[in-house]
């Protein structure tokens, strides 16, 4: 599979984020830092590594991704309309009443392949999607994308433990590491940590990236299609509220939407890291 | 059916769910099998050994097998997920609410050991409650089979059904009520003894202690009608409406908490449709180790219980 130019994928996700910011100060509300650390993660998959065809959603051959940390649903929804699933008209209805972008995703929005936002569930979703597929000799990829908070739940280890018990090499996890979650830091909250020895102790292949680096994302995924006979986990650090100062790497952000002074503030900041 | 025959063969509804599940490896391709380490005892174990290509082992880990089910059904299959009501209902609640439910996805929960019919494991094993937490989910369908033979028609019929279904099924045997040619349909009840007076409806095996109920009010001169309804939700409120109007008061009998149960749904119908006095029979508190027929007589199960609640509830019909 041919790269697409980094350049262009920056300046995508450049333009993604500010349609984030937009979306949430126009909803009012939402989840910010989390969404803005997950916006390199999407566009590598939705922009590179899935096979997939937003003209038809239903293909059965697609690669799925299940957005398990559901709350970054408007990092999902910007690049699910970026790639031609649904008009970029309908973005700016997300979370009003009547909407088809639910505050958490919900079936029905073309691209979304399971409703989540209770966390945990997304990697047993994805598996059990796996195993069907297995059933059916389909070669088509499950992605999970989950948060680093998320796995404080004990589901996703029984999850973690069924991927690998069934050998599952066409399952791939991405961790969302920013570090923090609602209460604060990750490791003052419930630590984590050794992080990736976990993942390996419960048989995964481990993988580790700057999650907001191209070159290193895409690495990642390549490695992980190409490693056979067990699940994937890809341990994508990054940084909650990446790209605007004032919210990088701080809990407050995790579930508020910037005010209008807060936005115009933060589009200036991202259009200066163009030029 | 005016007398109760005392020589009724027996078997468990999990039994009947099991032969039911195995016609379905035969019949249907789309359907595969989970378990939560509960294999044999749920009966998901004919289906392994039958279709172990299509069975799925998922240890003790019940909430990672609900929400792998539903991934099963985005993908096109029909999985039976199954383990003990009490996991099912209790352990993996918000994966059923979350992952099944609101997706109303084609998933079928199999909950075996309802009821206090479990017998000597005691209290924690008992399911008392999965009917009541299971019915208040919006696209839930709930399912308690009355014997082991309509156990296997359900199994059968949930595969057709499109959306989530819950069925609760009894570990210990209990009589053959139904003939294999009876009509089976999700969401109809069925009136099994004919009568006047009052209406006993009951679901699961406590059906048989309300025919045995209604023979003993026929003794006595008292025509005691008896409503099978094995489909808790979707509710065949016709069969409830015409009870409650022909004979003006109604019992319910469950093995189940007397809260947001069987009798919650038959309350639900008849005061907001035609009132008439309501006495429901069932369990107020935690169930405890003993044979099932120990534990029916110490929480007031059997027929001469509900015989005594009939005579009570005529009463109070008769104040109206």
């Amino acid at each position: 599979m041919e790269r697409p130019d980094v350049k262009v994928l920056q300046e995508k996700s450049r333009e993604l984020r500010k349609t984030v910011l937009k979306m949430l100060a126009n909803a009012g509300s939402g989840h910010t830092g989390g969404s803005l650390s997950l916006i390199e993660i999407l566009v590598s998959l939705y922009m590179y590594k899935l096979r997939h065809d937003p003209k038809n959603p239903k293909w059965e051959g697609r690669d799925r991704l299940v957005l398990s940390k559901g709350h970054g649903c408007s990092a999902l929804y910007a690049v699910l309309s970026e790639v031609g699933y649904f008009p970029k008209s309908e973005l700016m209805t997300f979370r009003k009443f009547g909407t088809r972008l639910q505050g958490h995703p919900q079936l029905g929005l073309p691209g979304v392949e399971a409703s989540t936002g209770s966390l945990g569930q997304g990697l047993s979703i994805a598996n059990g999607m796996a195993l069907a597929m297995r059933i059916d000799k389909s070669d088509a990829r499950v992605y999970c994308v989950m948060g680093d908070g998320e796995l404080n739940e004990g589901q996703v280890w029984e999850a973690a433990m069924t991927a690998a018990h069934y050998k599952l090499g066409s399952m791939c996890g991405i961790v969302d590491f920013n570090k923090i979650q609602i209460d604060g830091w990750c490791k003052d909250t419930m630590n984590m940590e050794p992080l990736g020895d976990k993942w390996r102790s419960f048989g995964w292949n481990v993988l580790e990236c700057d999650g907001h680096d191209f070159g290193q994302l895409m690495n990642a995924l390549d490695d992980a299609a190409d490693f056979e006979g067990a699940p994937s986990v890809i341990l994508a650090h990054t940084i909650k509220g990446k790209g605007v100062s004032f919210m990088e790497n701080d809990a407050k952000w995790h579930g508020i939407a910037p005010k209008q002074d807060e936005l115009e503030k933060a589009l200036r900041e991202i259009d200066g890291q163009g030029r | 059916m005016d007398k109760v025959d005392k020589d009724l063969k027996v078997d468990a509804t999990r039994n009947g769910f099991g032969k039911g599940l195995l016609e379905l490896g035969r019949t249907n391709k789309r359907v595969v099998t989970l378990s939560a380490d509960l294999t044999d005892s749920t009966r998901a174990g004919w289906f392994k050994k039958e279709f172990p290509e299509r069975f799925f082992s998922f240890g003790v880990a019940e909430q990672d097998m609900i929400s792998s089910a539903a991934g099963f059904a985005l993908s096109g299959k029909i999985p039976f997920a199954c383990t003990f009501g009490v996991f099912a209902a209790g352990r993996a609640w918000d994966q059923v609410r979350v992952s099944v439910d609101y997706m109303n996805l084609n998933v079928k929960i199999v909950g075996t050991h309802g009821g206090i019919s479990v017998g000597e494991d005691g209290h924690t094993h008992q399911a008392l409650e999965e009917i009541t937490l299971m019915r208040v989910l919006p696209n839930m369908t709930v399912i308690v089979p009355c014997d082991s033979i309509e156990a296997k028609k359900a199994a059968i019929k949930s595969a057709e059904w499109n959306g989530p279904v819950y069925m609760r099924l009894g570990r210990s045997n209990s009589p053959m009520i139904t003939k294999e040619d009876d009509e089976f349909q999700i969401g109809k009840g069925v009136v099994v003894g004919k009568g006047e007076d009052l209406t006993i409806v009951a679901c699961g095996q406590m059906v048989y202690e309300a025919l045995k109920a209604r023979a003993i009010l026929a003794e006595e001169k008292i025509s005691a009608r008896v409503i099978n309804l094995h489909t808790l939700k979707p509710v065949d409120e016709k069969i409830l409406i015409k009870a409650a109007n022909e004979t003006g008061a109604i019992i319910t009998v469950e093995e189940h908490s007397v809260y947001g149960g069987l009798g919650g749904v038959v309350s639900e119908v008849v005061s907001q449709n035609s009132p008439v006095p309501v006495k429901i029979m069932g369990m107020s508190c935690c169930g405890q180790s003993g044979t099932p027929e120990e534990l029916f007589s110490c929480f007031n199960l059997l027929a001469k219980d509900v015989a005594k609640c009939a005579k009570a509830i005529l009463k109070k019909k008769k104040k109206r």
